[in-house]
């Protein structure tokens, strides 16, 4: 199996605040990796540094064996241009937790902006495959629509949409359905396990651990900065090895804590 | 856009909640037999018999007697004022006409707008400069534009015109030179440039820029974050996330205050007079000067002035409306059609 994202000994420091503190993780192409813990844990901001949204202290990340965001010179890691950057970020989709779909710009609008503008692919071509991608979404009747007139799963399929118009082989999702009403988080959910069987590399931060653990191929688990505990999603579910993975599957999956969260 | 959707849709999903509530209240009474279905109309007529004999159905609107009162009031004032100023012998009403299109006046009216429209430019440009060294990050940059905003907000602008109008009392020559030596490019005497028109362009230009600046600064920090955050996760290149995401979004909440701003200028222009600025309201003293008509001119200076506001007003309402897309779960209305809508309910 080929690896697509590579980490290795990844620090992040916000100030003196130390986020991230030395994560090691691999993601093969094909695989879904769901990563859980709780808030505060460092796992939004590893992902965000996977596409240089966030740059880090030390260490290496490695997409398709490219080197992220920086190149050795006299022994020391320098950051690339920022025209260097988005050319590597153009292989990665990332769908965010609350959508950002541009509000001025139709459905149709989001979709083909990068295309057009990035991937300087035709008009009519990118438009095309943005219906087709629509379509897929059974939100072709949606294409005129503004942001503002869809309900909170429509965006947020919107928001995978517009990713997947820039044809990405790797897939970072952000919390997807963290903002969402309870009863809209199962079409958003059906969406990313459609992609899984398609067999698209995701690499998901999520609460949702009865769709990890059916869909995941691996679970990672990481708190206060670190990976705790990563292997094989029914493994890590349901035998935890670490205390504290089972401390964070007990809370989370107990009816009070979830009743809790839904309320939020 | 999360800030609009959100809340937008949590309310919605709330109703709905409430709806789901109503129903399973409206439901668990049904089935208790002591509580009367208040859906069941034929049930309640029987037993509210007694009390609903011969009791109209239909509420009649509510009247607003007061209200008209008061309008009757108000309409009748004006009317008076209206009528006292139509009738008083001391304005030469014939004059008023007369002067309204006159070449003078006119000449006077293209000078006012051209001078509002430069200074505008000027304003926009120097503006966005301004605005964009305050956001640089960079503490020198920021402190300069703070300073600019300082000093040209801080001093009326009637001060101002008066200092660029007499520039040449301090700086008789104005010359272009290599900084910090003594070689001279090219120089002009500081009259010949610095016309009175050219003075008047850069003093309103430079004063109004110090409030586009605020304007547009805060236009530009009112777009979320997550705008540029997806715009970079896309790759799209650093211009094109300026103009095709972020400014269209900023332009939205620059337009409305920038469009008062330019209003406000417009008429500002008439501080010009000052300097024999060539504009409306020179020309106007002009003419009085001459004539001693001095209100019938004012009166034709006030409602060139009137027309010129009106005709930006309605084409501010215009772009606000245009750049006002997506930003509504219903077809947009403008803002004349919801005034009228309200007066006529």
């Amino acid at each position: 199996m080929t690896a697509v994202v590579v980490a290795e000994r990844v620090h992040k420091q916000y100030g003196t605040l130390e986020v991230l503190k030395g994560i090691n993780l691999t993601v093969h192409k094909g695989e879904v990796v769901c990563v859980l813990g709780p808030s505060g844990s460092g796992k939004s901001t590893f992902l965000r540094c996977i596409n240089q949204l966030e740059d880090i202290k030390s260490g290496h990340i490695f997409v398709h064996d490219e080197l992220m965001g920086h190149k050795p010179s006299a022994g020391r890691l320098h950051r690339l241009s920022k025209r260097a950057i988005n050319k590597q970020r153009q292989g990665i989709g990332m769908v965010f937790q609350h959508f950002n779909l541009f509000p001025h710009m139709t459905v149709l609008q989001n979709l083909m902006l990068a295309p057009v503008k990035v991937g300087k692919v035709p008009k009519e071509a990118a438009k095309s495959y943005a219906m087709q991608l629509l379509d897929n979404m059974k939100l072709a009747d949606k294409a005129h629509s503004y942001p503002a007139q869809l309900s909170g799963g429509q965006q947020q399929r919107v928001g995978i949409a517009r990713a997947l118009a820039m044809k990405p082989d790797l897939m970072l999702f952000d919390e997807p359905t963290s903002a969402l009403d309870p009863e809209l988080v199962g079409e958003v959910l059906e969406v990313l396990r459609d992609l899984a069987n398609a067999g698209m590399t995701m690499l998901i931060v999520t609460h949702e651990v009865a769709f990890a653990r059916e869909v995941a191929d691996t679970v990672v688990f990481m708190d206060q900065g670190v990976v705790v505990e990563a292997g094989d999603a029914k493994e890590v579910l349901e035998h935890p090895a670490e205390e504290r993975t089972k401390e964070f599957l007990r809370r989370t999956l107990s009816p009070t804590a979830s009743a809790q969260k839904r309320t939020d | 856009m999360t800030e609009l959707t959100w809340p937008l849709s949590n309310l919605r999903s709330m109703a709905e909640s409430r709806l789901v509530l109503a129903h399973s209240l409206s439901d668990a009474r049904s089935s208790a037999t002591s509580v009367p279905d208040p859906n069941d109309n034929e049930n309640l007529a029987e037993q509210n018999i007694g009390r609903s004999a011969g009791l109209p159905e239909l509420v009649a609107p509510q009247r607003h007697l007061g209200r008209w009162a008061a309008a009757v009031f108000v309409v009748l004032m004006l009317a008076w004022v209206g009528y006292s100023v139509y009738t008083n012998p001391s304005i030469d009403h014939g004059a008023i006409s007369d002067f309204m299109f006159s070449g003078a006046i006119l000449q006077g009216l293209k000078t006012t707008l051209i001078l509002a429209l430069l200074a505008g430019l000027l304003s926009i440009a120097l503006g966005t400069v301004i605005a964009l060294f305050r956001l640089s990050g960079n503490p020198v940059l920021t402190a300069v534009a703070q300073g600019y905003v300082w000093v040209f907000r801080g001093t009326p602008l009637l001060v101002q015109i008066l200092i660029l109008g007499n520039f040449s009392l301090f700086y008789p020559e104005l010359a272009i030179v290599v900084p910090f030596t003594d070689i001279t490019l090219v120089s002009a005497d500081t009259n010949s440039i610095l016309t009175m028109f050219t003075a008047s362009v850069l003093a309103l230009g430079l004063h109004d820029a110090a409030y586009m600046a605020e304007i547009i600064r805060s236009g530009i920090q009112s777009v979320d974050k997550g705008q540029t955050e997806a715009s970079r996760a896309l790759g799209l290149p650093g211009w094109v996330m300026q103009t095709r995401v972020v400014l269209p979004q900023a332009l939205r909440v620059i337009i409305p205050p920038a469009g008062n701003n330019f209003i406000n200028m417009l008429k500002m222009t008439s501080l010009v007079a000052v300097i024999a600025g060539g504009d409306l309201l020179t020309q106007a003293q002009n003419l009085s000067a001459a004539n001693l008509k001095t209100i019938e001119l004012l009166l034709v200076a006030s409602a060139w002035y009137l027309i010129v506001v009106t005709v930006f007003s309605v084409g501010q309402m215009m772009v606000e409306k245009r750049l006002g897309r997506g930003y509504s779960r219903r077809s947009s209305r403008t803002a004349v059609s919801l005034r009228l809508r309200r007066i006529s309910k």
